[in-house]
């Protein structure tokens, strides 16, 4: 055997498991693709965020409080380990809301988050508070208010993964880039994983490859239900600090530049279009106006991966136990859960109870694989 | 309105292509950043034809008047002081001009965006007082400007020789001149053949050489170069044979050669070709100067620095391939043929190959300290550092670092990450790709693009 | 840095140009870049590290020249030729944006 474990993925969720597999002292290996994969780890917008999340998937919204929680320890040692920075700030996150319905319909989303649950993380503003929060900005005429969740935080989206990757090689996993792999297959006492340089072979194997990974697990049984939509974020030139806590679309970063986004589209393919910058431009700016003199310096765009409930897949196959699947679009809100309790679960070969929820079997799919 | 061709770069090859475009009855604009026709090459050539600074510019500058002028007599709409800052295929250019964003349309897209110098990383190389001597030579055309103080050249080709011919003509002073190039090898001899057939570029570089050093301190074999200073250059420092030398400086000019503007192609996904002479990509380019995407066309030194006479004839070459294209220009190989375009063409490179292996691209150890990245200031050393325990991937050092992601996208950086990553993982440099290339192409406001109109043919 | 060599001899500046709130001669051809050159001081500070720079290229492609010309800042001043009265202030470390 080359690894207690094989993690199929280098992106932000495979680094998260990995990271907290290699700290309970398994043999972790991880695998990255070819360098023009999709790679949504490298487009992320950064909030580490729970307001408005798994609104109709209770479990979801309790993973994302619990993730959230466990955030500031979670960075802290990962910082340590790896070596480097990685920016964080829980202030609070707000939702901008640009019309009365838009607050209205804002209100009625957090009041069904929050009857799923007792407890109330998220308020409504109105403006005036609003305005008291945001001393260094004058918000636009538009604007009534927003939700404010005292939870939401959010991150520097590449610290955090050079971070992650630093800190699995720090604690003596193993990265290998450029090593796609094209089949699984099981063998006794585990699998053998094949790529173009090799094959290799583990007890234990995790498929997180983003939209990659039905393509790994299906063949297997293991059938992943997934599909993709676009987001383009735009970001400005550095300003002076204006925006003390981030914004549904729209942060302000530590250096200083100021995130836009994203949209939601039906694509498939990581190009990026005027007629979304136009819209994400107008928007930022009708939110706060001055805005419009502050260039743009980049467009790009990345992938979701999304199941059809939008909440994460954990999973384990039901014929080739040893095989799991974790795939989600929150990447970086869950990657202090990921590290803390799913991938110590899944070297360990068992899914808690309490991430049942987020089996594949809720799609109705194993059994007709 | 939609042009039939949409020319980006009013110098020779922009302009040469317009000429002859309008001459067959086609829609063309040029658009061009500068306030006046010429290139960088013929910069103010309009307002430079007479007087001391004309006179040290030299008669190939006062050429380009001719160009000029017939593009001026052209029906080609000009549209200077403009940037652009995106190209969507199909295709749909936005422009900016005076603080407002516009959308044009054309049916051709000639990109005639020229060269940029070669960065030159080294330590100090931000310091105030460190600039190119392109850039020095730009000030010269547009506004007679001379530097002051303690100057020095450093760098290797003809570019730093003529300038500072033509400094010292203008009563400039040197303090001295600091050659990078190593000594000349065999395989120059080699190159001296075909090289005959410029007698007259072979000549003007000797007689530049020989001026100089009347009047000018050469030291040969630089190695090490070193900027320093509080806040602004103070003093300069280099190796000769393995001694240090150092010196007071209040203005440094570096210069290692151009290289082609590949943003444009790049960010379009246009197949590059890396030419290892010459240390650049290059977009791969058809017979009629036709990239890999349909429609779009390079002529001039984007396409391979070739200079402004192989400029102008490759813009007459796409020229023709443009008409061609959209069903005018008659019998546009009958014409090439004519033309003599080829020949020309040949002529005009004689000199090329006798001045890459004069002046190789410099393959120098960069210093850990060295700023890569001037935009988001990463260091060599952090480059190597994050690249160690990576692949040979400019992306991933992107993604880790900052560095390429500032204003310029790259432009200063890019090559310098890609050596770096090739030097660390020992592959030869041509196998390390360049960053991917986001728009916008130049930093836009979010009013301007705010101002535009919905498209409805969004993806 | 630089001087014009139209300068010291008998002939006027072009125009006059604002340059942080004092009057600077200019001549035609000129760019706002070219103006940083030979005014004391007048350079940007970087954003990241604040320390001083001054335009590097001429050309469009370093962004070393970012000023506010006229009210529109992280303007390349190396792209933008001077014209009788134009305002140019340095643009120092990260922008402020307007309340």
């Amino acid at each position: 055997m080359d690894a207690d474990v094989i993690i199929i993925g280098a992106g932000v969720v495979g680094a998260a498991l990995a990271y907290g597999i290699a700290r309970k002292g398994h043999k972790v290996l991880v695998l990255d693709g070819k360098d023009r994969d999709l790679r949504a780890a490298r487009a992320n917008f950064g909030l580490v965020w729970v307001q408005g999340k798994g609104s109709g998937t209770p479990a979801y919204t309790d993973l994302t409080v619990q993730s959230s929680d466990l955030w500031p320890t979670f960075r802290q040692e990962l910082a340590e380990a790896a070596g480097s920075r990685v920016d964080y700030s829980r202030r609070g996150g707000l939702a901008f809301c640009l019309s009365e319905a838009d607050y209205k319909a804002r209100a009625a989303l957090i009041d069904r988050t929050h009857n799923q649950r007792t407890e109330g993380y998220t308020e409504m503003l109105e403006r005036p508070a609003l305005e008291r929060m945001l001393p260094a900005v004058t918000l636009g005429n538009e604007v009534v208010g927003a939700s404010y969740c005292k939870l939401d935080g959010h991150t520097n989206p590449l610290q955090l993964y050079a971070a992650l990757l630093g800190a699995v090689s720090a604690l003596g996993g193993q990265v290998r880039f450029r090593s796609p792999v094209t089949s699984i297959n099981p063998v006794p006492d585990g699998f053998q994983v094949d790529t173009p340089q090799g094959n290799i072979r583990a007890r234990r194997v995790i498929v997180a490859a983003g939209l990659a990974t039905p393509g790994l697990t299906d063949p297997l049984g293991l059938v992943v239900p997934l599909y993709a939509e676009r987001g383009q974020i735009l970001v400005t030139e550095r300003l002076a600090p204006m925006l003390p806590l981030p914004a549904s679309g729209l942060r302000q970063t530590a250096e200083g530049t100021v995130m836009i986004g994203a949209t939601n589209e039906k694509a498939f393919d990581t190009g990026v279009t005027m007629q979304s910058a136009i819209k994400l431009a107008r928007r930022a700016q009708r939110i706060i106006p001055a805005l419009g003199s502050v260039r743009l310096v980049r467009q790009w765009s990345g992938l979701r991966v999304l199941s059809p409930d939008k909440a994460p897949i954990y999973a384990e196959s039901t014929r080739h136990a040893g095989l799991f699947a974790a795939v989600c679009h929150s990447g970086v809100t869950l990657a202090a859960a990921h590290a803390a309790i799913v991938g110590p679960a899944m070297a360990e070969g068992r899914l808690p109870q309490n991430l049942a929820a987020f089996s594949n079997g809720r799609f109705n799919v194993q059994k007709c694989a | 309105m939609t042009y039939d061709v949409l020319i980006v770069g009013a110098g020779p090859a922009g302009m040469s292509a317009a000429v002859q475009l309008s001459r067959d009855g086609l829609a063309v604009a040029v658009v061009d950043e500068q306030p006046a026709p010429g290139g960088q090459i013929w910069r103010g050539v309009e307002r430079n034809m007479s007087g001391p600074v004309s006179r040290a510019l030299g008669a190939d500058y006062r050429k380009g008047l001719a160009l000029v002028e017939a593009f001026r007599a052209s029906k080609a709409e000009y549209m200077p002081e403009t940037q652009v800052w995106q190209i969507e295929e199909g295709w749909s250019v936005f422009l900016t001009s005076g603080g407002r964003a516009r959308r044009v349309s054309a049916r051709i897209v000639l990109l005639a965006t020229g060269a940029q110098e070669r960065p030159v990383p080294f330590p100090g190389w931000t310091l105030p007082g460190v600039m190119t001597v392109g850039a020095a030579q730009i000030l010269l055309k547009s506004g007679g400007m001379l530097p002051e103080g303690r100057v020095w050249i450093a760098g290797a080709g003809p570019l730093p020789l003529l300038y500072a011919t033509q400094a010292l003509d203008l009563g400039g002073r040197l303090a001295g001149y600091l050659d990078t190039a190593g000594r000349p090898g065999l395989a120059v001899l080699q190159k001296l053949p075909g090289a005959w057939r410029d007698l007259a570029g072979l000549a003007k570089g000797a007689g530049w050489l020989r001026a100089l050093r009347r009047k000018v301190d050469i030291v040969r074999d630089v190695k090490d170069l070193r900027a320093e200073g509080e806040g602004r250059l103070e003093h300069i420092e280099w190796s000769r044979h393995g001694k240090r030398q150092r010196v007071e400086a209040d203005v440094l000019l570096v210069h290692e050669g151009v290289v082609p503007r590949i943003h444009e192609t790049l960010a379009l996904g246009c197949a590059h070709d890396w030419r290892a002479g010459q240390g650049y990509f290059a977009p791969r380019l058809g017979r009629w100067g036709e990239a890999s995407r349909s429609g779009l066309f390079v002529a001039g030194d984007a396409g391979g620095i070739g200079g402004w006479s192989a400029a102008m004839v490759s813009g007459e070459i796409a020229a023709l391939g443009i008409a061609a294209r959209l069903g005018k220009g008659g019998d546009v190989e009958e014409r090439r043929r004519q033309a003599r375009l080829d020949d020309r063409r040949a002529r005009a490179l004689a000199l090329r190959p006798l001045l890459d292996a004069l002046y190789p691209p410099l393959r120098e150890r960069l210093p850990d300290e060295t700023i890569v990245c001037r935009c988001e200031e990463v260091t060599a050393g952090t480059i190597r550092a994050v690249t160690r325990t990576s692949v040979p991937d400019p992306n991933a050092v992107k993604a880790a670092t900052r560095c390429g992601m500032g204003p310029c996208q790259g432009r200063q950086c890019g090559y310098t990450v890609q050596a770096l990553l090739a030097e660390v993982h020992g592959v030869p440099v041509g196998s390390v790709a360049f960053f991917n290339i986001r728009p916008p192409l130049k930093p836009i406001t979010l009013a301007e693009i705010a101002s535009l109109e919905d498209m409805e043919t969004a993806g | 840095m630089f001087r014009s060599v139209l300068e010291g001899s008998a002939a006027a500046p072009d125009m006059m140009v604002v340059v942080n709130g004092v009057e600077t001669p200019a001549w035609n051809g000129e760019t706002v870049a070219s103006v940083l050159l030979r005014v004391p001081n007048a350079g940007r500070i970087s954003p990241v590290s604040g320390k001083p720079r001054l335009p590097y290229c001429q050309m469009g492609v370093c962004f070393d020249c970012l000023a506010v010309v006229d009210g529109i800042a992280s303007t390349q001043g190396c792209l933008v030729p001077v014209k009788p009265g134009m305002r140019i202030d340095i643009q120092r470390g990260p922008r402020e944006i307007a309340r």
